[in-house]
């Protein structure tokens, strides 16, 4: 270590950044267990956990988890089919404009949700497609692709190509060398872009807020509450949910790449 | 002897680009055959073609009397040992061996018994429980041919199989795959870039350039009697001689290629004895390399020409007016025209 060898300003900046970053997120442990429930003042008046009880009553909060989860899960898989399909066709293909559908493939993640939303919401008018909990699963799979696509393209092109074809050459027919030799090699990709994918989507307010008709899901919920004054801690309390359900999985997802690189790296 | 492998007028293009060009060739059962040529020649599309990887693009090919157009490489009793070996990270050495088994649906203790006898086979019983990546370079190689064989292919194709290994290595495999292939009898078709790895293991060696076969024999033939200038300068470097240089020598206008350890060196004024022939010459540059002298010489009209001999013979340096002398057959006419 040469952290004895760094200066003191360097520190401190970091130290800045740190709280910068993770002091909002304390607070907002903190007004989960106040007494006060009209406002936000500081030290709290008092603490308790009745608030984790109230939560657990709420029928709407639950209906709200429930959609979020189920919106969530579907295009979770919805990105992995089609994220792993792309990846598969960029990687193994030579074909004219190759690198511009790859560009094509990623511009969901840059585009501003805002755009994303206006577009499919008036996509959805054009063909007279009624908001339901589908429209919302198509709006989230445009984004959750591409984290499966980014993922696993990486994956793709630090496996060697003639791998498949050895698996063709000693006998396996498309389907096995898929399932012996494709899926081994890319699982704990999928598995990581899954993952950011269902925190993605998990947590996603500009897109479902144009593509969602009467239903809200998790974080839309979290919203209207917010501008109603009354019982303000059990948003926090959905708050702390919200960060363990989008937070672990980011967590696993990163250290499962970090050793998928491990492994890769001594494969070759 | 039956024909192992068939090439009957094959093409493969890429768009514009001829990979193969209009390639007729019988590759005989049991038979260790070479493809030598330079990268771009074609050779790896050759075995690419013979493994199902490619379709020609015309042309006939069959593989022991059965037609393989269409035929993908699952359905051929063709292995392969890739450059790169290409074997399974995430399995064990002997499950990557037992793979071929495994897809065929054979039973686990069976296909295992056989992977290990194919393991032992290249000497490395005792691995079978590592993974690719606790293996050297050697290995894996090893690992790739058992791989190949388990299988008990009727060919086995090999691509640069020997490229990835250090000098000693190399020439330590080439004596084991010889005598691996004299064992098992079966026809193997290996392509290289390494004249000198096709020339010591093959039994007969194709030349390949720009898509087309240019030459086909056994390595004497091929290295004695080239029949063209690319096969000549490919080959052992050659020294490749002007139709005027041959007619000089009494022979006919035409290209003429000499073996650089067929020339010895007189001093300048001296005759060649009978039966031999001389050209003077000047000594451009000496190369020293252990063993032997090369040196760079060129005649009074311009023909460059390199002499290898042995070193302890070697007291003639830079600058030095010399007599370059051959036996009078060592001067090779070649046949073609290019």
């Amino acid at each position: 270590m040469r952290s004895e060898g760094s200066p003191l300003l360097l520190k401190i900046a970091a130290l800045a950044c740190v709280a910068f970053l993770h002091v909002p997120l304390l607070l907002i442990f903190l007004y989960a267990f106040t007494t006060e429930e009209k406002s936000f003042q500081f030290p709290p008046p008092g603490y308790t956990t009745k608030w984790f009880g109230v939560v657990w009553e709420r029928q709407d909060i639950w209906d709200a988890i429930g959609l979020s989860v189920k919106v969530a899960g579907i295009a979770t898989v919805l990105a992995l089919i089609l994220g792993t399909c792309a990846a598969a066709a960029i990687s193994r293909a030579k074909f004219f404009g190759r690198d511009h559908i790859s560009l094509l493939f990623i511009l969901p993640i840059a585009l501003p949700g805002i755009v994303t939303g206006i577009a499919l919401r008036s996509t959805f008018g054009i063909m007279d497609i009624p908001f339901s909990t589908w429209t919302i699963v198509l709006g989230h799979t445009t984004f959750c692709m591409v984290v499966v696509y980014n993922n696993v393209l990486a994956r793709f092109r630090r496996t060697s190509g003639s791998m498949i074809e050895a698996s063709m050459d000693l006998g396996a027919d498309g389907f096995q060398t898929f399932r012996y030799v494709v899926l081994p090699q890319i699982a704990s990709a999928l598995l990581a872009g899954g993952m950011l994918a269902f925190a993605l989507s998990f947590d996603e307010v500009i897109v479902t807020t144009f593509t969602a008709g009467q239903q809200s899901t998790l974080p839309i919920w979290m919203l209207n509450e917010l501008i109603r004054p009354r019982q303000r801690p059990i948003t926090n309390v959905v708050a702390i949910f919200v960060i363990a359900v989008t937070f672990i999985p980011i967590l696993a997802a990163y250290y499962l790449t970090r050793e998928g690189e491990h492994t890769a790296g001594a494969g070759k | 002897m039956a024909t192992a492998v068939s090439f009957q007028k094959i093409s493969r293009y890429f768009g514009p680009v001829r990979a193969v060009d209009d390639v007729t060739l019988d590759i005989a059962e049991g038979e260790f055959f070479a493809m030598l040529g330079p990268s771009g020649s074609g050779k790896t599309t050759c075995l690419r073609l013979i493994a199902g990887f490619e379709q020609p693009t015309s042309g006939h090919m069959e593989i022991f009397g059965v037609t393989s157009e269409g035929v993908p490489p699952y359905q051929r009793n063709v292995n392969t040992v890739f450059q790169d070996y290409a074997l399974f990270p995430h399995m064990t050495v002997l499950d990557n061996v037992a793979y071929g088994l495994m897809v065929k649906g054979i039973d686990k203790p069976t296909r295992h018994r056989k992977a290990l006898e194919a393991l032992t086979l290249v000497a490395l019983g005792s691995f079978g429980s590592r993974r690719p990546s606790q293996l050297s370079g050697g290995q894996r190689q090893r690992v790739a041919l058992a791989r190949a064989l388990v299988n008990e292919p009727k060919v086995l194709l090999l691509d640069e199989p020997l490229g990835a290994l250090d000098l000693k290595l190399r020439e330590q495999m080439q004596v084991e795959l010889k005598a691996l292939q004299r064992n098992l009898g079966i026809t193997f078709v290996f392509v290289t870039h390494d004249q000198g790895e096709a020339l010591s293991m093959a039994d007969r060696v194709a030349i390949f350039n720009d898509g087309r076969i240019v030459q086909v024999g056994s390595p004497e033939d091929i290295y004695e009697r080239p029949n063209t200038k690319f096969v000549a300068d490919f080959v052992g470097s050659s020294n490749v001689l002007s139709p005027a240089f041959s007619k000089a020598a009494g022979g006919p206008e035409k290209w003429a290629s000499l073996r650089p350890e067929k020339i010895g060196i007189l001093p300048a004024r001296a005759k060649p004895s009978p039966g031999q022939q001389g050209a003077s010459a000047k000594i451009i540059a000496a190369h020293y390399q252990g063993s032997v002298t090369r040196f760079n010489t060129r005649t009074a009209n311009g023909e460059v020409i390199n002499v290898t001999v042995p070193s302890s013979l070697g007291k003639f340096a830079e600058g030095d007016e010399i007599m370059l002398h051959w036996p009078k057959e060592a001067l090779h006419i070649m046949a073609g025209e290019a």
